[in-house]
């Protein structure tokens, strides 16, 4: 029934090398396996992007990804890239006009968030918005986050 | 409250929350994210079936399963606890089932637990779950409520002899002679679906019994945790003290999270069978078919004009349908009750009669979700106001403020039996008719119009019932505490660690409670550590519910650092050989009351009152922690009020409407930290735009769930949301230290009732109208009679 594979991948920066079950989600192996536990399990049918990590520069839904879709790949979750710096002043934008409120689909929102400022295009309200139509947010309403990702990408705070 | 508070500096301002530094992070601590040594996993198999008798369960190939621990069935659970029913005794006539965890004999909902099975994984557990076998015969099912009610139905609990749970009228005037003489009367027929909360972390415990003390401790996605340690108490027979239920960072709640789930109670059984921690972690179909659902409600309305457009009187029947239980332990009567006494509340209206029939169904239970009932009274008043205006030409400003309460009648007795001590209606109606600069709206909808664009405008007042007091759920019966506590402690580095009993969700309460705490003490706020959410420390208390707090949390939040204020001033004194009325603090330091020279830290009184008592007189005890609890007295609930606006535009072609702009002022009295208040309001708009245009969990006739995914209940998502200006009028609750009211559900309150308005507004060079919610595009269309 549970079906191993041997993954080899790094995780943040970090190798990791271990057998799973064929049948184990991206998301629970981070979670559950690797103690990730930032990156969140909200709907598990890829609606909700709370999930979201990067994979091999891309952001992804770590519930519709297998893990042992990952073998060879390089992820990226939020521990990750709050540790490195790269979404600091993504973070500081979302603190001070309180973009977030019970945080559980923050790490999903600030990954996909930063995916668009990366791209370094100048941008209106209407561009985050809709960058942002795949991750739910239940608390927010949304505009402070708009306002939050507005203000980061004009301070070019992420690379 | 000034000589008590020696610098003003945080409260009143937008701090950031504190709290959100870590989940910012990702080092968020969700239960889900709590793991204990030889935890095993929960998953439950649920009745594919609305209604149907258990003839018989077999788990012998369940239990074989790999990695399977136990299986058990819902009459193993029951043995294990005392059965439980949400009754509320203020409401007299009320009929309610008993229950129990889990279905026995006869499961009553699509989605109501059955069998459960312990497993080293979840995924393994899952898996056993399909092994289970059970034999079923499937029962004839009620699912409208007005069916229910009728003399042929099926019984769904033959003990009570009926599905209907209360009947209850609420009269003033003479409401039959009233609409005999009225000019004209505005009828409407009004249709809300249900919806649920969609919290994005699903509901989860993780419960540990330990038997070699007998000692419960459960971690629990929940906004009450002293609630949620008596019930645990109480109904497994275990010592209070010794059970403990901690309420990490929970991910989104809004009423969802505030009552006791049968599968959450099984999981604690089955910890205490099994003598080792177990979690479980709804998945989402588990969300939608067994989180607290809301909103079922069928009302006909009928309001009585006169011709100069003089609301005169309502009557108004709701037909509410609460699923096969009443929730426990607030029971499911509040939103059916503010229907009855909250319609039209803003007006002063002199007849007035409804009547709400509470029905028992084969769907899942009806609960409190964020706002309880306001969007179904403010919907149904707000749009028959808004019917009067236009079949007597009046502007829908105007006929608001010719029938608000007026303003020098304050205090108000309304219509439904509530004191209104002080509105703000026309101060409100004013400025929001500035900030949507109304007068140039009208003229863009006209000529939107001639351009073949349909552009609608629609306002919402609401009165809105905050911040519940004991003679609600006290004087019903029903222990929910009204009380809320603060335990404040000076730290030996002079800062100022807090633990409140008001849980915080993500409204930032803690953050509130901090700066209240930092001025009452006379510290800066950074110097304040504000913990909740944990029946091991924490002062008793409610939690978080009926947007009270910073109105009741916060009040306790008041005395308590008033009280450590002046114990720190009385070691101060001492050393400083000072009366404490001569000495102040002010930044964390104390001085002098005169001339706010510096004295000393806090730094320096902790270190005396805490290692170097030996130079304080004799006999002086330094108390450098204090408990302070504060319960409101006198008031059934904190009024609040304030009005929405909302410009959409609707495209008759496809029935498609598209949110604008939305607008709202509102009075919470005064304002801890505003950047706060009105993230509030926006979340709690968006949740009620929502309700306008989206969100639907929708059963067949039968009874069977076909809402199961995100992907069938859409809830808003960022692309469709509009930017929300926010007003504020500020009158001080009277009475209390703070004048704070509640914000929390104000926006959910109006924000679908000013977009069916608006709706309407734009629909009506089509004389098209809708009072169903939500307004799917197809419902716009078939208003349109475009398709039928």
């Amino acid at each position: 029934m549970d079906e191993m594979r041997h993954v080899t991948l790094t995780v943040n920066g970090e190798p990791v090398s271990r057998p799973v079950p064929v049948r184990l989600s991206l998301v629970d192996f981070l979670r559950g396996d690797l103690g990730l536990t930032g990156t969140h399990v909200g709907c598990e049918h890829g609606v909700c992007g709370a999930c979201t990590v990067r994979l091999d520069g891309r952001i992804v839904r770590g519930c519709l990804m297998l893990a042992v879709q990952a073998d060879g790949a390089a992820v990226e979750t939020i521990e990750g890239v709050s540790d490195s710096g790269e979404i600091n002043g993504l973070q500081d934008e979302f603190r001070n006009r309180n973009a977030l409120q019970c945080g559980f689909c923050t790490p999903g929102i600030l990954l996909t968030a930063n995916e668009l400022i990366r791209q370094g295009r100048v941008l209106t309200r209407e561009d985050v918005r809709e960058h942002l139509s795949g991750n739910v947010c239940r608390c927010t309403g949304y505009q402070a986050i708009v306002d939050a990702v507005m203000a980061a990408a004009s301070r070019g705070s992420t690379p | 409250m000034s000589e008590a508070r020696d610098s003003g500096a945080a409260i009143g301002r937008s701090v950031p929350r504190p709290r959100a530094d870590r989940l910012l992070a990702g080092q968020g601590r969700f239960t889900d994210d709590i793991s204990l040594p030889r935890m095993v996993h929960a998953a439950f198999l649920r009745s594919p079936h609305p209604h149907a008798r258990i003839r018989s369960i077999d788990v012998a190939a369940a239990a074989q399963a790999p990695g399977v621990v136990r299986v058990v069935t819902g009459a193993e659970i029951a043995a294990q606890c005392k059965p439980y029913a949400g009754l509320h005794q203020l409401f007299s006539g009320m009929r309610v089932p008993d229950q129990v965890p889990m279905a026995v004999d006869v499961a009553r909902w699509q989605g109501e637990p059955v069998a459960v099975v312990v497993a080293v994984s979840r995924a393994q557990a899952e898996d056993a779950v399909e092994l289970i076998a059970v034999d079923w015969e499937p029962l004839a099912s009620v699912v409208d409520p007005r069916a229910g009610a009728a003399p042929d139905a099926p019984v769904i609990h033959a003990a009570l002899g009926t599905n209907v749970a209360y009947d209850g009228t609420v009269a003033h005037g003479d409401i039959d002679a009233t609409l005999t003489a009225a000019a004209i009367i505005v009828e409407g027929d009004f249709t809300f679906g249900r919806h649920t909360g969609v919290c994005l972390e699903t509901r989860s415990i993780l419960a540990d019994y330990r038997a070699s003390d007998e000692t419960l401790t459960v971690y629990e996605s929940h906004q009450c945790p002293a609630q949620q340690q008596d019930i645990f108490a109480r109904l497994l027979g275990l010592a209070d003290n010794k059970v403990r239920v901690v309420c990490p960072d929970v991910g989104g709640a809004f009423g969802i999270k505030q009552q006791l789930y049968g599968d959450e109670l099984a999981v604690c059984i089955l910890s205490r069978l099994l003598r080792r921690p177990v979690k479980f972690v709804a998945d989402r179909l588990e969300s939608f078919t067994s989180d607290i659902h809301a909103r079922e409600h069928r009302v006909k309305a009928r309001l009585a004009v006169s011709a100069d457009g003089r609301l005169l009187g309502l009557d108004v029947d709701d037909w509410f349908g609460i699923g096969a239980y009443s929730q426990y332990p607030r029971s499911s009567i509040g939103e059916g009750s503010h229907v009855l006494r909250i319609t039209g509340a803003a007006y002063d209206l002199a007849a007035y009669r409804a009547r709400m029939r509470m029905v028992l169904q084969n769907k899942n239970m009806v609960g409190h979700y964020r706002s309880v009932g306001h969007p179904i009274a403010i919907a149904v008043a707000e749009t028959l106001i808004d019917d009067a205006a236009r079949k007597l030409g009046i502007d829908p400003v105007e006929i608001r403020r010719r029938n608000y309460i007026a303003e020098a009648g304050y205090p108000h007795a309304s219509h439904g039996g509530f004191v209104f001590e002080q509105l703000s209606l026309h101060a409100c109606l004013d400025k929001i008719v500035a900030l949507m600069d109304l007068p140039r709206l009208r003229r863009e909808q006209d000529e939107s119009r001639r351009k073949g664009v349909y552009l609608g405008i629609g306002l919402a007042s609401f009165v809105e019932l905050t911040g519940t007091g004991p003679d609600y759920y006290g004087k019903g019966e029903v222990r929910v505490s009204a009380q809320d506590g603060c335990m404040v402690k000076l730290e030996p580095s002079g800062k100022i660690r807090c633990f409140s009993s008001v849980t915080d969700q993500g409204q930032g309460v803690d953050t509130a409670i901090g700066q209240i705490v930092a001025d009452m003490v006379g510290v800066p706020f950074d110097d304040v550590a504000v913990f909740s959410g944990d029946t091991e420390v924490s002062p008793y208390g409610g939690g978080a519910w009926a947007s009270r707090g910073a109105s009741m949390g916060g009040e306790a939040a008041v005395r308590a650092g008033r009280a450590l204020r002046e114990n720190i001033l009385a070691v101060a004194g001492c050393v400083l050989q000072a009366r404490p009325d001569e000495l102040a603090i002010e930044q964390g330091a104390v001085v002098n009351a005169g001339d706010r020279r510096i004295r000393m830290t806090l730094a320096e009184v902790a270190r005396i009152g805490y290692f170097r008592q030996d130079l304080l007189p004799a006999g002086m005890q330094p108390e450098l922690s204090v408990v302070r609890h504060y319960v409101p007295h006198g008031r059934t609930f904190v009024a609040t009020n304030g009005i929405q606006g909302s410009l959409v535009e609707v495209d008759p072609d496809t029935g498609f409407i598209r949110l604008l702009r939305h607008f709202v002022v509102h009075d919470g009295g005064t304002m801890i930290n505003p950047m706060l208040v009105e993230e509030q309001i926006r979340g709690g708009v968006v949740q009620g735009l929502g309700a306008a245009l989206y969100e639907e969990i929708n059963y067949g006739t039968d009874g069977e769930l076909t809402t199961g995914t995100m992907a069938d209940y859409l809830v808003p998502m960022a692309f469709e949301m509009p930017d929300i200006d926010i007003g504020h009028v500020s009158v001080p609750l009277s009475g209390s230290e703070l004048g704070a009211k509640g914000v929390g559900e104000a926006g959910t309150a109006g924000a679908s009732a000013a977009v069916i308005n608006a709706v309407n507004d734009a629909l009506a060079p089509f004389d098209a109208h809708l009072t169903q919610l939500p307004m799917s595009p197809e419902r716009v269309l078939r208003a349109l009679r475009k398709i039928a």
